[in-house]
């Protein structure tokens, strides 16, 4: 081909093919490998604030009131529904916690023990105190807490929880 | 470069191989002589943007419709590789088709052809056996329905009949046992003697050339 500039009727196949197969590859080529890796493309948001209703709801006391709420996780063509929870603590006017009622040992649900004045944990009695703190038992950390906010006499928690020593903050 | 190339084909005998499969010496033939390897072109992109399908496809009757729904307004260009395997399959069809009665107008089934036709003719069943398997995978009403009919169908063999329609439904409903056994059939036995019997038929017109067109002498 290069000898002469008069191509030939067999290399100018040669080329066409050539030529039309690589288009073909390439126009191809490209929608499959974003076919494949789109869902590692996507990356959702799961923070969110959840309203729990009007503050009055959450009086001061030295008790905990509790929470709840559902999130929806959609996977695909999949959508999981899941439940979370926890405990407001308001000792004083100007003091809101929020407490996750998720174990820190092993994920189970505590429940608040009004004579012990404790969170205990019906797996491993597992005790926390009224701010979370270990008191006994297997967990590791304090229990987990939620970032709170009230607008408009609307209590609302930020999702998802934090936990203050995994994320070294105390 | 030439060097690795030499060192592979005194090896692998690329030369020979394009020889024996492209080299080949022809008789004059026209655009209609090109429907075998256009068939071959379709089963093979079938069989890429099908295996491209199943990352996301699910074979249950909870999922095979939202799983669909998702290749198509999910998943980056899921709309062509789904339209693509889709439009390919009717096709498919249709080319294998005419590619088989150009093989019956041309005369081109006779002695030494006749292996290479009555394979031909069962590589046509199973293409029909793909699109009847992969017409109910969607899920939606019409593969439901046109699954109910086409399996009553079956059901009407005389004698036979009601054992092929519960071989063929996996019970006596079209139920998850049909859509996952249609499943299985689609991707791996059909496909599977798909591959087999077209590499017999190419190893045939391999060794037997092309045909001529029949001419007055003929």
């Amino acid at each position: 081909m290069a000898s002469s500039h008069r191509i030939n009727r067999r290399d100018f196949v040669k080329v066409v093919t050539a030529t039309l197969s690589g288009i073909m590859g390439v126009a191809m080529g490209i929608p499959i490998i974003g076919y494949l890796i789109d869902p590692a493309l996507k990356v959702q948001s799961s923070e969110a604030w959840i309203p729990l209703g009007p503050l009055e709801n959450y009086p001061v006391s030295s008790s905990p009131t509790s929470f709840s709420f559902t999130r929806s996780n959609i996977n695909g063509w999949e959508k999981t529904v899941n439940s979370y929870g926890g405990f407001i603590i308001r000792q004083s006017e100007d003091d809101l916690q929020a407490l996750s009622h998720r174990c820190t040992h092993l994920s189970c649900s505590v429940n608040w023990v009004e004579e012990r004045q404790e969170f205990v944990c019906p797996c491993h009695n597992a005790q926390f105190g009224l701010e979370g703190d270990v008191h006994a038992g297997p967990p590791p950390t304090e229990l987990d807490r939620f970032e709170t906010k009230v607008e408009e006499g609307t209590l609302f928690v930020k999702f998802p929880a934090y936990n203050r020593e995994v994320e070294g903050l105390i | 470069m030439k060097n690795i190339y030499a060192w592979l084909n005194e090896r692998l005998g690329f030369d020979d191989i394009y020889k024996m499969l492209l080299d080949r010496p022809e008789p004059h033939g026209n655009w209609w002589n090109t429907l075998g390897s256009a068939s071959l072109f379709l089963f093979i992109m079938q069989g890429v943007t099908g295996i491209f399908l199943t990352v996301y496809y699910a074979p249950t009757p909870d999922h095979a419709y939202d799983s669909i729904q998702y290749i198509m307004n999910g998943v980056a260009f899921g709309w062509l590789i789904r339209g693509m395997h889709h439009w390919g399959a009717s096709l498919m069809v249709f080319v294998v088709f005419i590619h088989m009665l150009r093989t019956f107008f041309s005369a081109s089934y006779k002695y030494p052809r006749e292996l290479t036709w009555m394979v031909g003719s069962v590589l046509f069943l199973l293409t029909l056996g793909m699109g009847f398997t992969g017409y109910l995978l969607p899920f939606n009403q019409r593969a439901y329905w046109a699954t109910v009919v086409a399996t009553n169908i079956g059901g009407v063999v005389p004698w036979a009949g009601p054992f092929i329609l519960r071989a063929l439904r996996g019970g006596t409903d079209v139920s998850a046992l049909t859509l996952s056994r249609f499943f299985s059939a689609h991707i791996w036995m059909l496909p599977a003697a798909l591959a087999g019997l077209i590499g017999l038929h190419l190893y045939l017109i391999m060794r037997h050339g092309e045909s001529a067109y029949p001419d007055t002498d003929d």
